[in-house]
């Protein structure tokens, strides 16, 4: 039981922080705090991707004479390209969020989805 | 199987579009019209090379690039085989085919600053598209499969109404999540395995089949490239994003996002993962074979209640792309042919469809499905392109529609599943029912005041000519089907081994 | 013996040319209408130049091209598609001059995309009439549907539009799914989709799929017009008479119950269907539209729809003939497709000719007429009396394989069956001829009322007069018809039932 808990804790802590970045984006009307759940639902999976790649008695892996392990630098470096990924994300998002609010007045969605609808009336 | 060749040309697919997606705008400054050519040529000349590399593959099975010269499983592998050759054809003839008829009809949607842009975003979309299929990588997939998301949620959020803002807003959100997903089950798979190249992986998971672990990783690949697949209930991004985004991207869009999102299934759960996996560790097939019977039907029901034509056609897809992993949830041998010639069946069909659409909106700026009634008069040669598609995605034989279905019901057929036959056969009639509807108020009704008063004739060369192109298609791999069938057969024949 | 020939293709080919030709021609009406004349001599002429060869009992044969693996598009023509093509091709000619006249006295719109449509509609019956596999027939049995589509919906009113889409709805829509159906389930379990004596299936096939396959091939061909899926036929005669006389005689439900005979006798086969029981099913199923359709003929006044359902009811007599699956049956099932063709077409063009010369569409409406319209009206007479089988008319030909074949199959319930609806025939006919010939006409107000002989346009009334020879001929010489149809029999495994 304690090992299932406290033994695998990096697990417990990415799929809190996942559940709760997925919560941001399902409950929050406004745009950008829905954007923010999704960097918090990435972040989740780049923390897992690094506590699964270390290693016991490792040192960070960057060539270091005194090393006598390395972390496993594999998912380093792979998430060092999604990190890359999502702020190139975040900066596509914003770029839309800032249009949405110019052409729509407002970024809350339950507001611009009203607006939607009075145009032609119907339902998108 | 001989060892497989070593060769650039994968490489070529996706480099020369990288790299002159990032020229792009420096050319364009140079002269406005550079901007257009330089999509043209690229996706021209990555159609030669993709066809180059489709014989080469035919010839010795399998055709491999290793990334700086490292071999893998360390280095990254670009690997083609009979399956991603077609497809790598298929998506690149879109790409010529949407280029060319992007010039006129982005110049009449788009403002003129945002031109250079809008092609850079476009190859960018190509070379993503291309990366995704040419990879044998899985986290190599993962990178291309975002280029591709990030310059498909630009291109649409170009489209001249606000409501293309929320669409790829919306669109963003949903495929950043099923991305994000993907990359969790990369994640998993790699913890158990420790390699990230597919071969290897192939080769690594069989014994791993049982652990919790690698069912978690399957299921994560599987619902987040749902998303991209628009396979219902994960389509409803799909609607929208398809009738906002700009004539052009609604038409490479619709023709090549989701049949690269089906290869990527299949390379996933028939590849990496073993039929003997999805059939026999846990019912996926089942599943899915539920969940594309509905969306076939569903797909079709609602594609019939849309008044705005782009929703219709968007709807129509939900549809068909559950024809496309209907068939290849059967895991026969018929039913995986009729699934991937479905994928270059229904490229061209809804490829013709969105492109008459946008020619519609330039000429006579149309968006309404009511709005077509008597366009036969005004548009004859764009409206028969749409009637020969519409033709075909009810299935009429001497269309590609037929062939499809043909391999698709054979194949329900030979897993012996006759209620399938029933779902198949019963969309192409609701799909009539909306199809028909069309092609009636084309050509028996009396056009509206407003289309009245707007002169026929027809959109310019650069438009008209590659709608005729791929309605032309639509019939000639109809009536002789031997290319397309042979080649699908043989990629079958990868994925699922010998009969049933 | 199999002989190589490209006359099947040509024969077919010979309209398209003319599809080509008349479009072109559209300022020139009297040569546009030349490349209809000459494409249906022509055409006849290529048909009948097959009669000798498959009269010896050879058939000829051509491969245009595959289209997959197991689908191929391929043309054979034996003694059943000669007598459906001769019946075709000989009466487009006679229904091109009809059609000419009609629309010129009629002045109609859009003649030339009438014309047009017509010739690929003919190309698409023969083309499905010479078919040597299933899926060729199915390929053309779409064309004919979506070429005569324009046909029906010509008048372009609120109301032949709705009928054309009645029409679309209806075969379109069991094409698609339950013919569609049918092919698949087929080739699935016997591998193949070519025609033969002795049926696709091999010896042990499901009886399940038999039947749900023979199943699903009824119901999908909705051009049989058996009831229920009968509706698109009175809904298509909103169209102009000489398409109605051609949909109703030579090309639409013709290729319908063509087809039906075809997959009977050769696609499944006699042994297959009389082994599985579904030759007794079709019987009932046939004989229920025979009867019903013949009642509800009876209580038409509108002169169009009483034929249309006269047809209705004929059709599944061509069903039943061949259900029976005995030789005299099938005989007479095959003779019929001829007879019938050349009785109703004469029906159709007479009432064609009564509304282009009175502008009257109702029974109630002709009393007197045979006195303004003598030839007309004689036709028609000569006409109906074949149609419930008075000698020396050519109906009574047919029927008599058809009493035979039923007596043959020991089902006397049959008998009854084709002695009732030949009292319902006379029913629904004989009160138009009596009324038209015995009865004053009464004096409407304002309408016309000048004595004398006034009949319809000459190439419509000499049409006419043409088709009604042809049922008289028939029964005095119906060799060529009755040789064909024996050599079907013949051809066919030992004996039947």
């Amino acid at each position: 039981m304690d090992e299932l808990i406290l033994g695998k804790y990096n697990y417990w802590v990415y799929v809190a922080l996942m559940m709760i970045g997925f919560y941001a984006v399902i409950a929050k009307p406004n745009l950008i705090k829905k954007i923010i759940g999704v960097n918090i639902f990435q972040t989740a999976v780049f923390l897992f991707y690094i506590s699964i790649g270390k290693v016991e008695g490792g040192t960070a892996p960057i060539v270091w004479d005194q090393a006598v392990h390395y972390d496993n630098p594999i998912p380093h470096v792979l998430i060092l390209t999604a990190i890359v990924v999502s702020v190139s994300t975040t900066a596509v998002a914003f770029a839309l969020i800032i249009k949405i609010k110019e052409r729509f007045g407002t970024i809350e969605e339950d507001q611009i989805r009203d607006l939607r609808r009075t145009p032609t009336g119907e339902e998108t | 199987m001989n060892e497989p060749q070593l060769t650039p040309l994968p490489l070529l697919l996706v480099f020369i579009p990288l790299a002159s997606a990032v020229m792009t705008p420096l050319l364009a400054r140079i002269h406005r019209s550079l901007a257009a050519l330089t999509a043209q040529v690229v996706t021209a000349v990555s159609f030669v090379l993709a066809c180059v590399l489709l014989d080469r593959v035919a010839e010795v099975g399998r055709v491999v690039y290793w990334l700086g010269n490292w071999e893998p499983p360390f280095g990254i592998e670009y690997s083609v085989d009979m399956l991603n050759g077609i497809v790598l054809v298929l998506v690149s003839f879109i790409g010529v085919v949407v280029s060319v008829f992007a010039r006129e009809s982005v110049a009449s949607e788009i403002d003129e600053e945002k031109h250079p842009f809008f092609y850079a975003m476009f190859l960018l979309l190509f070379t993503g598209s291309m990366g995704i299929v040419v990879t044998g990588d899985i986290f190599n997939l993962y990178v291309f499969v975002e280029i591709s998301s990030l310059s498909g949620y630009t291109l649409i959020a170009m489209g001249r109404n606000r409501e293309a803002l929320t669409a790829s807003y919306n669109y963003l959100i949903l495929g950043t999540i099923g991305a994000t997903f993907i990359l969790l089950g990369i994640g998993h798979l790699y913890m158990m395995t420790g390699t990230l190249n597919m071969a290897d992986l192939a080769k690594l998971l069989p014994p791993l089949y049982k652990s919790r672990v690698i069912l978690t990783a399957f299921a994560l690949f599987t619902v987040g490239l749902s998303i991209k697949l628009a396979l219902f209930p994960l389509h409803v991004w799909m609607p929208n994003a398809y009738t906002h985004a700009p004539s052009a991207v609604s038409s490479l869009l619709a023709a090549t996002g989701t049949k690269v999102a089906a290869y990527v299934l299949l390379r996933v759960m028939f590849t990496v993962f073993h039929p003997n996996f999805d059939l026999n560790v846990i019912p996926v097939t089942r599943i899915l074979l539920v969940l594309a019977s509905i969306a076939i039907l569903a797909g079709s029901m609602l594609a019939i209640a849309q008044t705005n034509l782009k929703r219709m056609l968007a709807y129509s897809s939900v549809g068909q792309i559950g024809y496309i992993v209907l068939g290849a949830m059967l895991v026969n041998r018929t039913g995986m042919t009729g699934a991937l010639v479905h994928i270059v069946n229904h490229a061209l069909m809804k490829g013709t469809l969105f492109l008459a659409a946008g020619a519609i909106v330039y000429k006579t700026g149309v968006e309404t499905v009511e709005g077509l009634k008597g366009m036969g008069r005004k548009m004859p040669v764009t409206m028969a392109a749409f009637t020969v598609a519409a033709l075909s995605m009810v299935g009429v034989p001497l269309t590609v529609g037929f062939v499809s279905k043909w391999y698709l019901a054979l194949g329900a057929l030979d897993a012996g599943m006759w209620y399938l036959l029933v779902v198949i056969l019963a969309s192409s009639g609701l799909n009539a029912i909306y199809f028909w509807r069309v092609v009636d108020w084309i050509y028996f009704a009396r056009p509206s005041k407003e289309l009245e008063s707007v002169p026929a004739g027809e959109v310019p060369w650069s438009m008209l000519v590659p709608t005729i192109v791929t309605a032309g298609l639509c019939i000639l791999l109809g009536v002789q089907a031997d290319l397309p069938v042979s080649l699908a057969e043989q990629a079958a024949g990868l994925l699922v081994g010998g009969a049933h | 013996m199999d002989i190589t020939s490209t006359t099947p293709v040509l024969a077919i080919g010979v309209s398209l040319v003319a599809a080509i030709l008349i479009p072109l021609s559209r300022r020139r009406p009297n040569l546009r209408e030349t490349w209809t004349i000459l494409a249906a001599v022509i055409k006849f002429l290529l048909v009948a130049s097959m009669a000798p060869e498959v009269l010896r009992g050879n058939t000829l044969s051509f491969s245009l091209w595959t289209i997959a693996p197991g689908l191929s598009i391929a043309f054979r023509v034996d003694a059943l598609a000669e007598v459906f093509g001769l019946t075709a091709s000989f009466l487009w000619i006679v229904t091109s001059f009809y059609s000419i006249g009609y629309v010129r006295a009629e002045n109609e719109h859009a003649q030339t995309r009438y014309f047009t449509f017509f010739a690929v509609a003919l190309s698409a019956t023969l083309g499905a009439a010479f078919s040597a596999n299933m899926l060729t027939t199915f390929v053309f049995y779409e064309i004919l549907t979506l070429s005569t589509f324009p046909l029906v919906g010509h008048k372009q009113t609120t109301e032949a539009l709705q009928g054309a889409r009645k029409y679309l709805t209806y075969l379109l829509g069991t094409s698609l799914t339950f013919l569609m159906a049918a092919l698949v389930l087929t080739y699935h379990e016997a591998g193949t989709l070519e025609f033969g004596p002795e049926g696709v299936f091999g010896g042990n096939v499901s009886r399940t799929v038999v039947t749900v396959a023979f199943v699903l091939f009824i119901l999908g061909v909705a051009k049989a017009a058996m009831m229920p899926l009968h509706g698109w036929l009175p809904a298509a005669m909103v169209a102009p008479t000489p398409v109605s006389a051609l949909l109703h005689a030579v090309a639409v439900v013709k290729t319908g119950v063509f087809v039906v005979v075809r997959v009977v006798v050769h696609l499944f086969g006699i042994e297959v269907l009389s082994q599985a029981g579904l030759g007794t099913l079709l019987v009932w199923y046939a004989s229920f539209t025979i009867i019903v359709a013949s009642l509800i003929a009876l209580r038409q006044d509108n002169l169009k729809r009483r034929l249309a359902y006269s047809t209705v009811s004929q059709l599944s007599y061509i069903v039943l003939g061949a259900a029976l699956l005995t030789p005299s049956g099938i005989t007479g099932s095959v003779l019929h497709i001829a007879i019938h063709a050349f009785g109703k077409i004469t029906l159709f063009f007479g009432a064609g000719a009564i509304y282009v010369a009175t502008h009257k569409t109702l029974v109630s409406e002709l009393d007197g007429i045979g006195r303004r319209m003598p030839f007309t009206m004689g036709a028609f007479t000569l006409a109906t009396l074949s149609m419930i089988g008075v000698p020396p008319l050519a109906g009574l030909v047919s029927k008599w394989y058809l009493v035979q074949g039923a007596i043959e199959a020991d089902t006397w319930p049959v008998l009854l069956v084709l002695g009732t609806s030949t009292l319902l025939n006379a029913g629904y006919f004989l009160p138009i001829v009596y009324r038209a010939f015995f009865v004053a006409p009464t004096r409407s107000a304002g309408g016309r009322e000048e004595a004398g002989i006034h009949e319809a346009p000459v190439l419509m009334v000499t049409s006419l007069c043409v088709t009604a020879t042809g049922v008289v001929l028939l029964f005095f010489a119906p060799s060529i018809f009755l040789d064909l149809a024996r050599l079907v029999v013949g051809a066919l495994p030992g004996g039947a039932g």
